[in-house]
């Protein structure tokens, strides 16, 4: 008897979506959805609000990666109001968004990822969390634990909050970085560089080496990619810099934010509240189909490292040559994410490392003269799962008259919905189905760290 | 085995759960030792419809002791899933400023939801032709709420987030049968800043520059923000986001926006601003957007949409 499987809530993910899988008289797989079941609305009622004050507010839009909202709404209003920041503010805000990768890279991975390794995709569901992990290896969840808290801490004390920061403000920042902590700083990073340059280890040995196969086959397409790199050398770039459209041929074209509408489109099924984003520039529409993909691309780590040229940091770029020789450019098997995810946390660490380093870090000049009125503002940064637009329009009064946001998460919603489909039909034969299996299809979208 | 305890969040954004994850190294014992998960979307794999989402009929969430939810109420599932919390919870925190009032999502009851909702779907990048989605997705509700408007709290704990300190103390309270200690003070009453009484100001000035400030001193040394001319909301604002000394925006020499709600538990951080303001004489139509200042406690029926005037927009609060 044909019947609809609903995996609900989808567990391990940052926010709120449902899994239905549709089976058909004989128990195959007829068709399978995930559905984003939130919606609050940011875009609409940030309208009237001073522009300056909604970098603080945006935040609230993720509490995993708060600084993104916040550095790229802040960039968005230096552009309606049409200030420069100083060099010192923007490197701040550079530094700051580089260390809140840190962080969720290393809570993704541990936290939300390593359970499904660890303890196996087919353990029970009561211990398949990261209490379980904390119970079968609690060395090193006790060091995972102490460095995601060093991580949180350095943001904290300087900048006074970690989650929905105030820090960042129109036209740079709102205090200067004193000498003694920078030191103090630049010392935890290295702690951190140590322990990335660990977890990318012990993630090769015990993880991707041992899951080769899983990894080839769970939830796997083929896609287009979209990044951030660097304006002249095409290095990865997850603060500032052009975009990067690749198609699944490898073929780039480049382009930047204030673009965004030409290359971009947001298409919407009745079945889901999140848009999706689609290649509109492709000129092929937008379909989900699985044998004949149109407009599709990915985003979030494997994407970045997928159409960058290089990492742009000495050990980072070591990682990403290892990859590259294993698994080609562009590679697009899903759970390869998880790979891409831990060389990104290595540049980060060395990326905070190099700002701290910057002589001018702790200028006094943080914040540039403003004045509020009327203009429009695209601001762009590399989410931790993916390029995030906001576009303000603000009035006379620098207000908010209109403002569109692309959020990192749904950039991959049309292609978590393609895993989902992919895994769910390739695992699921004649009616035969299991916690483990369906935990199997779930793993096809925690990849992509919804 | 510890003491059950069941997680759930609603219209949130993750924070509140990474507030818990900041608990530090009490976290470890405190999940592993002194209690159970039976229930927690964020970090545990058990579903509302059987693991294999073949049970159908009503979701169900584990009897446990202690319930925790997050986020406030904007659709139908979240009404469901807080009525089934409710029911197998025998103690249930409302964690954070969404689920205690509202938080920034029900800045939306400011507005005519309807309209507005429909309207995401019509933005710059969004294809032409689309409509609100609505198969299989939780209707939306006409506004936002908090949890005591749906169902009995027993214990709130805002702040956005809420201070991962007062989560392991209001959790350790309950584990040990004691009253948990909380701030029940304002802001300003937990503030470092050096006040030297009215400053002969008449208005308050947007965030547009810097406050003053000598950072190479603490934050102790730095005039208070009021006094300074900024709108810092640390007089209407309940305390509790002081970690180092100072409250965490002051600490950033930011002002406070008040997002542990208000200090009053009745209060409305709008109007209660506004009365403090005009006390000290200062004009509260220099207030741009006041309306904002309602923007982590705009439930409980105190955000309402503007009533629309025959000359336009009409902004009286
Ligand atoms: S109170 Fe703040 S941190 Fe908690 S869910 Fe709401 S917005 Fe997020
Ligand atoms: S008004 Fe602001 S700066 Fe002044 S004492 Fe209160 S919280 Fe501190
Ligand atoms: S100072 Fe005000 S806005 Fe800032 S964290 Fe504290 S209560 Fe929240």
């Amino acid at each position: 008897m044909a019947k609809v499987l609903q995996i609900q809530p989808v567990t391990r993910i940052e926010g709120h979506a449902r899994i239905s899988v549709h089976l058909n008289d004989s128990g195959n797989v007829e068709n399978a959805y995930m559905s984003l079941m939130s919606l609050r609305g940011f875009e609409k009622f940030i309208e009237g609000r001073p522009a300056e004050e909604v970098p603080r507010i945006v935040s609230r839009i993720c509490g995993i990666c708060p600084w993104m909202h916040h550095t790229a709404g802040n960039k968005a209003v230096d552009g309606c109001f049409g200030v420069t920041p100083t060099p010192t503010g923007a490197k701040l805000r550079e530094l700051l968004q580089v260390m809140a990768h840190i962080n969720d890279k290393i809570l993704h991975f541990f936290f939300l990822a390593a359970p499904d390794f660890v303890l196996g995709p087919d353990s029970d569901y009561s211990v398949r969390n990261v209490i379980g992990v904390v119970k079968a290896a609690p060395e090193l969840a006790g060091r995972v634990v102490k460095m995601r808290q060093l991580g949180q801490m350095m943001i904290e004390r300087f900048a006074g909050k970690a989650i929905h920061p105030v820090a960042a403000v129109t036209g740079g920042f709102s205090k200067p970085l004193p000498e003694a902590e920078r030191r103090q700083m630049l010392k935890d990073s290295r702690t951190l560089l140590d322990f990335s340059l660990f977890a990318l280890d012990f993630a090769r040995n015990n993880v991707f080496n041992k899951y080769l196969e899983v990894i080839a086959e769970l939830g796997a397409i083929t896609t287009g990619f979209l990044g951030t790199v660097d304006r002249e050398d095409g290095s990865l770039r997850l603060f500032d810099g052009k975009q990067r459209l690749m198609k699944p041929d490898g073929s780039c074209t480049d382009f930047e934010g204030d673009d965004y509408l030409d290359y971009l489109g947001e298409h919407v099924e009745p079945w889901g509240y999140g848009k999706m984003p689609y290649a509109k520039s492709w000129n092929e529409g937008f379909s989900l189909d699985l044998d004949d993909p149109r407009g599709i691309y990915r985003a979030n780590t494997l994407a970045r490292v997928n159409v960058c040229d290089k990492m742009g940091t000495p050990k980072a770029q070591e990682a990403l040559e290892a990859f590259r020789s294993d698994f080609g450019r562009p590679a697009q098997a899903t759970l390869l994410y998880h790979y891409a995810r831990l060389i990104e946390l290595v540049y980060a660490c060395e990326r905070t490392i190099e700002l701290l380093e910057w002589d001018s870090i702790t200028d006094t000049d943080v914040r540039a003269k403003v004045t509020p009125g009327a203009g429009r503002g695209v601001g762009v940064v590399e989410a931790p799962r993916g390029t995030l637009i906001h576009d303000y329009t603000t009035d006379a009064d620098g207000c908010i008259e209109s403002a569109n946001l692309i959020v990192g998460t749904t950039h991959n919603i049309g292609p978590m919905n393609m895993s989902v489909k992919q895994a769910a039909a390739a695992l699921i034969k004649d009616g035969v189905y299991d916690q483990g299996i369906l935990n199997k299809v779930e793993m096809a979208v925690r990849a992509y760290d919804p | 085995m510890g003491v059950t305890t069941a997680m759930e969040w609603l219209s949130s954004c993750s924070g509140c759960e990474i507030a818990i994850l900041n608990i530090g190294e009490e976290l470890v014992p405190l999940l592993t030792e002194h209690l159970e998960v039976v229930h927690a979307p964020v970090i545990m794999d058990h579903k509302y419809f059987g693991q294999c989402g073949d049970e159908g009929g009503h979701l169900q969430i584990p009897e446990a002791v202690v319930g925790i939810v997050t986020g406030g109420v904007s659709n139908e599932e979240h009404v469901e899933v807080l009525q089934e919390m409710r029911r197998k919870c025998k103690v249930l925190i409302a964690l954070g400023s969404c689920a205690t009032h509202g938080g920034i999502p029900a800045l939306m009851n400011g507005q005519d939801g309807a309209r507005s909702f429909a309207e995401v779907y019509r933005t710059s990048s969004t294809d032409p032709g689309v409509s609100l989605p609505d198969q299989g997705v939780p209707a939306l509700l006409d506004r936002t709420y908090a949890l005591d408007e749906k169902i009995t709290v027993d214990l709130m704990l805002p702040g956005c987030p809420p201070n991962p300190a007062h989560i392991a103390e209001a959790i350790t309270a309950l584990l040990e049968n004691r009253e948990p200690e909380l701030p029940t003070k304002s802001v300003c009453d937990t503030c470092p800043t050096r006040r030297e009484g009215k400053g002969g100001m008449h208005k308050v000035r947007r965030f547009i520059e810097n406050v003053q400030f000598d950072p190479a001193k603490p934050v102790s040394d730095m005039r208070c923000l009021l006094e300074q001319g900024f709108m810092c909301m640390g007089p209407v604002t309940a305390a509790g986001c002081a970690k180092y000394g100072a409250p965490s925006c002051i600490e950033a020499r930011v002002p406070c926006r008040g997002c542990f709600g208000p200090v009053l538990p009745k209060g409305n951080q709008m109007l209660d601003m506004m009365n403090a303001l005009a006390s000290n004489g200062i004009d509260c139509n220099s207030v741009v957007d006041r309306r904002s200042l309602l923007r982590f406690s705009g439930a409980h029926g105190k955000l309402r949409p503007l009533r629309q005037a025959v000359t336009g927009r009409t902004d009286n609060g």
